[in-house]
């Protein structure tokens, strides 16, 4: 799998030539589109309420486009002149601020009602200058992140983990920050369609506090996991027979192969004494 | 850049304890049209910094009939007035202009309608 944030900072990645392709590229839109429905599915906001959310990494606009679609009103941020150009250009409704989230979240306390992102956390997890420290910049940005959000608020990311050890250094920023929740893995079987989305909630949710459930987790094709290993109790073996049965059992065997096997007596399979 | 993102934005510069609100000068501002949802703006009222809306508003010269104050309960019942703060927060739009920072006089730059928050190291 390529990694765009290996071949450069996101801002110079994300140029114009990049730009134009989520404009022109159909799978590219579909796969964003897809993503970002889940996304806001997840963020399970009241039906009946307009809500105000905050699109981090809005690019040009394509995951806003769901977000005004199902009657909410959204702000975006991203780091790419050229995406946010697309953007402006495609008159979404939403507006777009040029902002590095690493630098934190400039908006007031208590400003939203939710949070969607698509494939950007991973980026956070580069340090694509000298003074880029990765867990600093995570850091003030869940903590910004936070403070904008209103209590009770979600916020979903979807992210590309390169390690379960990057997955973990942004959950556990995130945790410090204050933010509680976790993984919700999508088709965890398939390589493909395997998607990851971090659920944070900050404070207290309100209603459903519950983790959404993955899709595609039905395990009826796997084995099921059995402990009969690790009880500890150690099984008989043969059934249940005695140690003068066993032996009788195997000169029978050796008997009837034509061998030379010496004849019971009433010494075969006897304890010798301690002292012999 | 729309009133609604500038009442909500903040300046995110190392040792700001408020930074809010930010000063803007504009030098072309635009309307576009946008559907009108009264309940949106009901529950966006209580978020607003409402004097910091009126000034702005005032100074882009779109501030006629904004009502001075929010009632108690946070609530607009006439039509007319919401559609004029649906006015002032949505439909107007900052495309040139500048914000800058009330604590450290930090300056961003707002073009094609994009205000640039973007710092600088050890900023």
């Amino acid at each position: 799998m390529s990694r765009p944030e290996h071949i450069g900072p996101p801002e110079l990645f994300y140029n114009d030539s990049e730009a134009v392709k989520y404009t022109n590229n159909t799978r590219i839109i579909e796969i964003q589109m897809s993503m970002s429905a889940r996304a806001i599915e997840l963020l399970n906001l009241p039906e009946d309420q307009p809500s105000f959310i905050l699109d981090v990494g809005c690019g040009s606009g394509l995951s806003g486009e769901g977000i005004t679609e199902a009657g909410h009103y959204w702000v975006g941020m991203d780091i790419s002149p050229s995406m946010l150009e697309i953007a402006v250009e495609r008159e979404t409704d939403g507006d777009v601020i040029l902002s590095d989230i690493g630098e934190g979240v400039p908006f007031r306390a208590g400003s939203f009602d939710g949070v969607i992102s698509i494939s950007v956390l991973q980026w956070l997890c580069n340090a694509d200058k000298v003074s880029h420290n990765p867990f600093k910049r995570l850091k003030r940005f869940f903590t910004m992140l936070y403070s904008s959000m209103r209590s009770g608020g979600r916020a979903v990311f979807q992210v590309y983990p390169e390690s379960p050890k990057q997955m973990e250094l942004i959950t556990e920023q995130a945790t410090r920050c204050g933010f509680t929740g976790g993984v919700v893995v999508d088709f965890p079987n398939s390589t493909k369609a395997k998607k990851i989305f971090l659920c944070l909630f900050a404070g207290t949710p309100v209603g459903n506090y519950q983790l959404p459930q993955g899709l595609g987790n039905e395990n009826e094709n796997t084995i099921q996991y059995s402990n009969d290993r690790f009880t500890g109790k150690k099984r008989k073996r043969n059934g249940d027979v005695s140690r003068k049965e066993w032996i009788q059992n195997k000169k029978q065997k050796m008997r009837a192969k034509g061998k030379d096997v010496t004849a019971d007596s009433k010494y075969t399979a006897r304890k010798r004494k301690p002292k012999f | 850049m729309k009133l609604l993102t500038h009442n909500m934005m903040r300046s995110h510069c190392k040792g700001v304890v408020n930074g809010f609100p930010l000063k803007l000068s504009s030098s072309q501002v635009d309307v576009k049209e946008i559907e009108f949802n009264p309940d949106f703006i009901n529950r966006m009222l209580s978020r607003l910094e409402w004097p910091a809306l009126v000034q702005i508003a005032n100074q882009l010269g779109v501030g006629e009939g904004l009502p001075e104050m929010l009632p108690e309960e946070q609530k607009f019942e006439d039509e007319d007035v919401l559609k004029k703060i649906h006015h002032v927060l949505l439909e107007v739009e900052v495309v040139e202009g500048e914000l800058e920072c009330p604590e450290t006089g930090r300056k961003f730059p707002i073009s094609k309608g994009i205000p640039d928050m973007r710092l600088n190291e050890e900023e």
